[in-house]
């Protein structure tokens, strides 16, 4: 709990002694985001993307071998749809709170809840790659002489990308914009200075930072997921010129 | 006293109690929660789904129908509420407009691309048969991309209820006041009220999936 009191410390010590812009509550104080951004806005914008890398990343790696396994069995499909068809309709607020009476008043919990909002979008797009891949391909592939792993590896697997970094950039982009939620149960991530801000009289320059800091922080997210995937399929570029 | 103070594995038990002993209140904070979530998505509707259709329908505004996706996307919700604070201060409205804004990209997106997606030889068919441009979107067009529009709904209707929630720290009322209200309520209360919302946004797209299945097993025209 020492961590709750420590963070949640005067974070606008100079509100309502600061400057004029600052005490009349004014749309923007850039003076006000340069005297914090060292102890408010730079170490929630830090929490966030951690927040928002782990979360992404363990559901990235869940969702792989979900997807696997249902791509392999075609069985396990449908059951695995449904439950992270359920676990998206949780809203998030609410899941947040289900989960602490689990898991307590930890990052725990909160990385729960981000990961299981990852998993509907990641598995769908994985599974609809990998099927989409055209049977020609895998054809010329045992042709080739491919064992099943090569095949998987070399032939569906680069084929798939383009559809599993598409899932991605919404999976990491609605991470970013659900993690501010997260600051309702513990003091992290850039959800943290809002909340303060609407308990001191609705801070405008702090809700306003804060909150333009977040969409940045998705949009550059996606834009670098956009750039990875020119990188990682250069093909894909070469058909669209032909 | 914090949450983690109150932690017991009990507290499950204790939520469900605390829904039975409150029926009343909580079915009329459940009504709050509809009336502004329901106020949200007409709105939404009224100013997404006919623009959708029709640019979908002129093959026109691809550029616009993706960027309003990805920018809606990238918006809190969190963000949205406190921002609409600033602007609108606290209140039904504030919150009504925070959550459309939310509401209208998938909407928007579905129906564009349900529309743009129909077979363009079906319409150019029934442009053959003299109907009317009119006429093509709503008798042709609209019943063959009417499960992607649903479907847009669908995730606009849980988006909203979801985030309806969140309109409690704005003075929005709804199941979210006891929410984060954790000092009045306590964790059973609050947990308690999480369970209502998860149900009540399953509920809707449950409602909304019956809805789609319903529209996407109309059988096959004869060929």
């Amino acid at each position: 709990m020492s961590r709750l009191l420590a963070s949640g410390g005067p974070v606008i010590p100079n509100f309502g002694q600061g400057s004029s812009c600052e005490v009349h509550n004014g749309w923007f104080c850039s003076e006000w985001v340069r005297a914090h951004w060292g102890d408010t806005l730079q170490p929630a914008l830090i929490q966030h993307v951690e927040l928002a890398v782990v979360a992404v990343a363990v559901g990235f790696v869940l969702a792989s071998a979900l997807a696997f396994a249902g791509f392999r069995f075609r069985l396990l499909d449908p059951p695995i749809g449904v439950a992270a068809d359920f676990l998206y309709t949780i809203p998030s607020l609410a899941l947040f709170q289900l989960l602490v009476p689990v898991t307590g008043v930890t990052e725990t919990t909160v990385e729960i809840a981000l990961v299981s909002y990852t998993l509907l979008i990641l598995y769908r797009n994985m599974i609809e790659g990998l099927r989409g891949v055209p049977p020609e391909a895998l054809e010329a592939a045992r042709g080739s002489g491919f064992t099943r792993l090569q095949t998987l590896v070399r032939v569906e697997l680069p084929l798939a990308l383009p559809a599993v970094i598409a899932g991605l950039r919404i999976a990491t982009v609605s991470t970013v914009s659900i993690a501010t939620v997260a600051a309702l149960v513990i003091p992290k991530g850039l959800g943290q200075p809002i909340f303060i801000a609407l308990e001191q009289d609705v801070f405008k320059t702090e809700i306003l930072s804060a909150g333009g800091l977040a969409v940045a922080l998705a949009l550059c997210a996606d834009g670098l997921l956009v750039l990875a995937q020119r990188f990682l399929t250069p093909w894909a570029r070469l058909e669209r010129s032909a | 006293m914090t949450l983690a103070d109150q932690f017991r594995p009990g507290t499950f038990v204790d939520a469900f109690r605390f829904i039975g002993d409150n029926p009343g209140f909580l079915l009329s904070k459940a009504g709050e929660h509809l009336e502004l979530s329901l106020a949200a998505l007409g709105i939404a509707l009224l100013l997404s789904l006919p623009l959708g259709l029709w640019l979908g329908h002129r093959h026109r505004g691809l550029f616009l129908a993706i960027s309003v996706s990805n920018v809606g996307r990238a918006l809190p919700s969190l963000v949205l509420i406190a921002v609409g604070l600033t602007i609108f201060g606290v209140g039904f409205w504030n919150n009504t407009a925070a959550l459309v804004v939310l509401a209208v990209p998938p909407i928007l997106t579905n129906a564009y691309f349900g529309i743009e997606g129909v077979d363009r030889d079906v319409v150019e068919a029934a442009r053959g048969m003299g109907l009317s441009e009119l006429q093509v979107l709503l008798r042709v067009e609209l019943p063959l991309g009417l499960p992607l529009v649903i479907a847009g709904i669908r995730i606009a209707a849980i988006f909203v209820i979801a985030t309806a929630t969140i309109a409690a720290i704005a003075g929005g009322g709804g199941l979210g006041e006891i929410i984060v209200n954790q000092a009045s309520y306590g964790l059973a209360g609050v947990v308690g009220a999480a369970v209502c919302v998860s149900a009540l946004a399953f509920l809707a797209a449950l409602l909304l999936s019956l809805l789609l299945r319903a529209v996407s097993r109309r059988p096959e025209p004869i060929p």
